[in-house]
C-alpha cells in the first residue's frame, strides 16, 4: 500500500500546488536555518583529529609582559604561541617522539609550467613531524626527515589541489619548484586533508582550509621568513635585524608535542617547568610559572572555538523551526480539510481510520522530504552566505552526508510530528458528514 | 439481507435535539430492490447512512447478511462495507484527479486484492457498465451520466451483496436517468440486492417495492414484496463467490 499512498500524496501535492509549495517551503526555511546553526555547532564542536585527539599537545608557555596578561579578559591564559628562541629549546628534547613548530608564511611560487604565472601564496614553515602527528595522508611521497629540519633543506610538501595546478597532478615526488627565488625539491604529495576546525593553528581562522604548501622550519633562517599570521610583541626591544627578530620576546611560532604515555606527559611537564625556571635565573619569564600542555579537545575549549553565540543561535534557531512547524499544522489543517470530502469518500468505500491516516501520513512525509531537500539547499546558500560575509568561516563549504541524512530525517520527523493531529483530525469527522456536504 | 428492529437515530447538539429516525424497522430480503422515499427530512438519508454503516443508530439492532452489526469497531465496520456495500451517491462522488480505471480501484485497494485480481475486477465492472472505451478518461472529461456508470462500476466491482444508492438519477436528465436505472434492474436481476433512497415518484414508481418514510419511521403497513427472478447464472456465480 505505501506504493499507493505515495502515488496519491503526489497526486493530492500537484492537485493543491499552491498550498504544497507554501507547506514545503515553511518546512525547508525551518529545517534550512536550523540545519545552517546546527552545521556551524557540528563543525566547531567537532574532533578533527578523534584518533590522536588525547596524545597531542599544544605547548604554551608564558614569556609575557611581568606587569600584565596578555589576555585581559582571560588573565590566567599565557599566550597561545611561543617565541622562536623557546621553540629552539623545545624542539631540541627528545622527550616528545614527535613534535612541530609552525607558523604560518607567505611565499612566492614560480611555476615552470607553460600558462602559469608566478603567484603569492599561504604556506607552513614547520618540522617534517607535523606530517605523522597529524596523520596526514600521502597521495605521493612522504614528509621530509627530521635532518632536513634540521639543516634547513629546500624542500617542500605540496597538497594535492597545488600538485594538480602545477604538475597536472602526476607524481611530482623529486620535481623542482622555485619558491622564493630558491629551488625547492619535492619530497611529498599529500592526498585531501582539511581538518575542521584547524586545530593546528586557530590564530588564523579556525575554519579556514589547510595550506597547500609546506616547508621546513629550517628555512625561515636561511629565507628570512617571517609569519604571516600572528606576531605579538610586548617588550621596548630594539632589534634591526632578522636574526634581531628572532632573539626577541615576540611570538609568533604554535608548539605540537606527540605524548604517547602519561609517563611522557609527565616528564614533558617537568622539562617545561625546568626549561622555564631556567629561563627566569637568565632574567626572562617575569610572570608566575604558567606552562600548558593541552591536548586537543582541552585546546579547543580552552580556545572557545564554540563559542557561546553559538549555542543561544542554534537554540534560536531551533526555536524558529518549532514557530514554522506551527505554521505547517495550520497549513496542514487547511489542506486536510479541503480533502476531508475525498477522506469521507474513501471511508465510506471500505478505508479503515488506520488506512486513512497512514494514507495522511505519507502525504506528510513526502511533504517533509521535500521540505528537508529544500532546506538543504537553504542550509547551502546560508553556510555560503555566512562564508562570505565572515572570514574566520572559511572552511564551512560543505555539508557531509550525515547532516544531509540528518537533515532528511529532521525534516520527515518533524512534519510528520507536525501532520499528527491534522491526520487524526481528518479521520475522527464521520464520513457521513463529508459525503452529505459534496 | 438487511434488518433493521427499532432503529433510532438523535443527533444531539447543546441546545437541540433531532430525532432523525425513531423506531425504525425494515426488513430487506436477498434480492429484492426497494425503493425508501418520502419528502424531504423525513430520515431517508439518516437510514440509508446506517444500512451503510456510515453512521451509528443511537438504539436498536441492525443485522446485515444474518450478522448484528450494530456494535462492530471502526475496523470491522470498514471491513464490511468494503466487502459488503456497494454505494452510489447522487452526485457521483467520484474522485475528481484518479481515471475510471483508478476510481474503481478505491475500494478493491483497501480489501488487498493483488494487482492481477484488482485489474480483472476494474476492467469487468467498466466494460458491464459500458464504459469500456472511457476506462482512462477522467471525471471531468465524462458526461453526468457515464461518471454515474463508473460510480456503478465501483460499487460493483467489489462485488457487493447490497447496494445502496442515494437519488442515483437526481442529477441526470431523463434519457440518463433511464440508462442508470436499466443498468440497476440488471444488476439486480442478477442477484445484488439494491435500495434506492428517493424522492421521485416516477423512479420508485418503476422499483418493485417502495418504502415510505414519514417523521423517521416507515409509513403505513408494507406493500407487497415483488422481486425480479434471479437470472440461475448470475445466482450460482454469486453463491460460489459467497461460498
Amino acid at each position: 500500500m505505501l506504493a499507493y499512498y505515495l502515488r496519491l500524496a503526489t497526486r493530492s501535492a500537484l492537485g493543491t500546488p499552491g498550498l504544497s509549495a507554501l507547506t514545503v517551503l515553511t518546512v525547508g526555511l525551518g529545517i534550512g536555518v536550523f540545519m545552517a546553526a546546527l552545521t556551524v555547532f557540528y563543525l566547531m564542536a567537532s574532533n578533527p583529529i578523534p584518533d590522536k585527539s588525547d596524545v597531542l599537545y599544544a605547548v604554551r608557555l608564558d614569556n609575557w609582559n611581568p606587569n600584565k596578561p596578555i589576555y585581559a579578559d582571560r588573565p590566567e591564559q599565557p599566550p597561545w604561541e611561543i617565541g622562536y628562541r623557546d621553540a629552539q629549546a623545545l624542539r631540541a628534547s627528545a622527550i616528545a617522539p614527535r613534535r612541530a613548530a609552525m607558523h604560518k608564511v607567505s611565499l612566492v611560487i614560480e611555476p615552470e609550467r607553460d600558462g602559469l604565472r608566478p603567484f603569492e601564496t599561504e604556506a607552513r614553515l614547520t618540522d617534517g613531524d607535523f606530517f605523522a602527528m597529524f596523520d596526514v595522508p600521502f597521495l605521493y611521497g612522504s614528509a621530509w626527515d627530521r635532518a632536513a629540519d634540521d639543516a634547513g633543506s629546500f624542500q617542500v610538501v605540496l597538497a594535492r589541489s597545488a600538485n594538480d595546478r602545477l604538475f597536472g597532478g602526476a607524481n611530482s615526488v623529486g620535481r623542482t619548484l622555485l619558491i622564493n627565488g630558491r629551488t625547492f625539491t619535492v619530497t611529498g604529495v599529500i592526498d585531501t586533508w582539511n581538518p575542521v576546525p584547524k586545530f593546528y593553528d586557530l590564530n588564523s581562522g579556525v575554519f579556514d582550509t589547510a595550506e597547500e604548501f609546506f616547508v621546513p622550519f629550517g628555512v625561515a633562517r636561511e629565507l628570512e621568513l617571517t609569519s604571516s599570521g600572528n606576531n605579538n610583541c610586548w617588550k621596548a626591544e630594539a632589534f634591526d635585524s632578522y636574526e634581531g627578530w628572532l632573539a626577541s620576546e615576540c611570538i609568533w611560532i604554535q608548539f605540537w608535542a606527540e605524548l604517547d604515555t602519561p609517563e611522557q606527559v609527565e616528564r614533558y611537564r617537568a622539562f617545561l617547568d625546568d626549561y622555564v625556571n631556567e629561563q627566569k635565573r637568565l632574567g626572562r619569564f617575569g610572570r608566575p610559572l604558567n606552562n600548558r600542555l593541552e591536548d586537543v579537545a582541552t585546546w579547543l575549549d580552552t580556545r572557545q572555538v564554540v563559542r557561546d553565540d553559538n549555542k543561544v543561535l542554534v537554540v534560536l534557531a531551533f526555536l524558529f523551526l518549532g514557530v514554522c512547524l506551527f505554521n505547517t499544522v495550520g497549513l496542514l489543517l487547511t489542506k486536510f480539510d479541503c480533502k476531508a470530502p475525498q477522506v469521507g469518500l474513501r471511508r465510506a468505500l471500505g478505508a479503515s481510520r488506520r488506512a486513512v491516516f497512514l494514507q495522511q501520513l505519507t502525504e506528510v512525509g513526502g511533504v517533509g522530504a521535500a521540505g528537508g531537500l529544500v532546506g538543504l539547499g537553504m542550509s547551502w546558500l546560508a553556510l555560503r552566505g555566512i562564508r562570505a560575509t565572515f572570514h574566520d568561516f572559511g572552511g564551512l563549504t560543505h555539508l557531509d552526508w550525515a547532516l544531509v541524512a540528518t537533515a532528511i530525517a529532521c525534516a520527515v520527523t518533524v512534519t510528520v510530528l507536525a501532520g499528527l493531529y491534522p491526520a487524526w483530525r481528518v479521520c475522527r469527522v464521520p464520513p457521513a458528514t463529508f459525503l452529505r456536504l459534496q | 439481507m438487511l434488518k433493521m428492529q427499532h432503529i433510532s437515530k438523535i443527533y444531539r447538539t447543546s441546545t437541540v435535539e433531532t430525532h432523525a429516525l425513531r423506531d425504525f424497522s425494515l426488513q430487506v430480503r436477498e434480492g429484492e430492490f426497494v425503493a425508501v422515499t418520502g419528502p424531504s427530512g423525513s430520515g431517508k438519508t439518516t437510514f440509508l447512512n446506517i444500512a451503510g454503516m456510515l453512521e451509528e443508530a443511537t438504539s436498536g439492532v441492525y443485522e446485515l447478511d444474518g450478522r448484528d452489526v450494530s456494535g462492530l469497531g471502526d475496523d470491522a465496520r470498514s471491513r464490511v462495507r468494503n466487502e459488503k456495500i456497494g454505494f452510489i451517491f447522487q452526485s457521483f462522488n467520484l474522485i475528481p484527479d484518479l481515471d475510471a480505471f483508478d476510481n474503481v480501484d478505491v475500494p478493491l485497494r483497501y480489501r488487498g486484492f493483488r494487482a492481477d485480481e484488482r485489474r480483472k475486477r476494474i476492467e469487468a465492472a467498466i466494460e458491464r457498465v459500458g464504459l469500456a472505451s472511457r476506462m482512462r478518461h477522467l471525471p471531468s472529461q465524462l458526461s453526468g451520466g457515464q461518471q454515474q456508470r463508473v460510480a456503478i462500476a465501483r460499487a460493483l466491482a467489489g462485488e457487493p451483496r447490497l447496494l445502496l444508492a442515494d437519488e442515483p438519477t437526481g442529477n441526470l436528465d431523463s434519457e440518463m436517468a433511464d440508462s442508470v436505472l436499466a443498468l440497476l434492474e440488471e444488476i439486480n436481476r442478477q442477484g445484488t440486492t439494491v435500495v434506492i433512497v428517493t424522492h421521485d415518484p416516477d423512479l420508485a414508481g418503476r422499483i418493485p417495492r417502495n418504502v415510505h418514510v414519514l417523521d423517521g419511521a416507515v409509513d403505513g403497513p408494507q406493500p407487497v414484496v415483488r422481486a425480479w427472478p434471479v437470472e440461475p447464472a448470475a445466482a450460482s456465480l454469486r453463491a460460489g463467490a459467497i461460498a
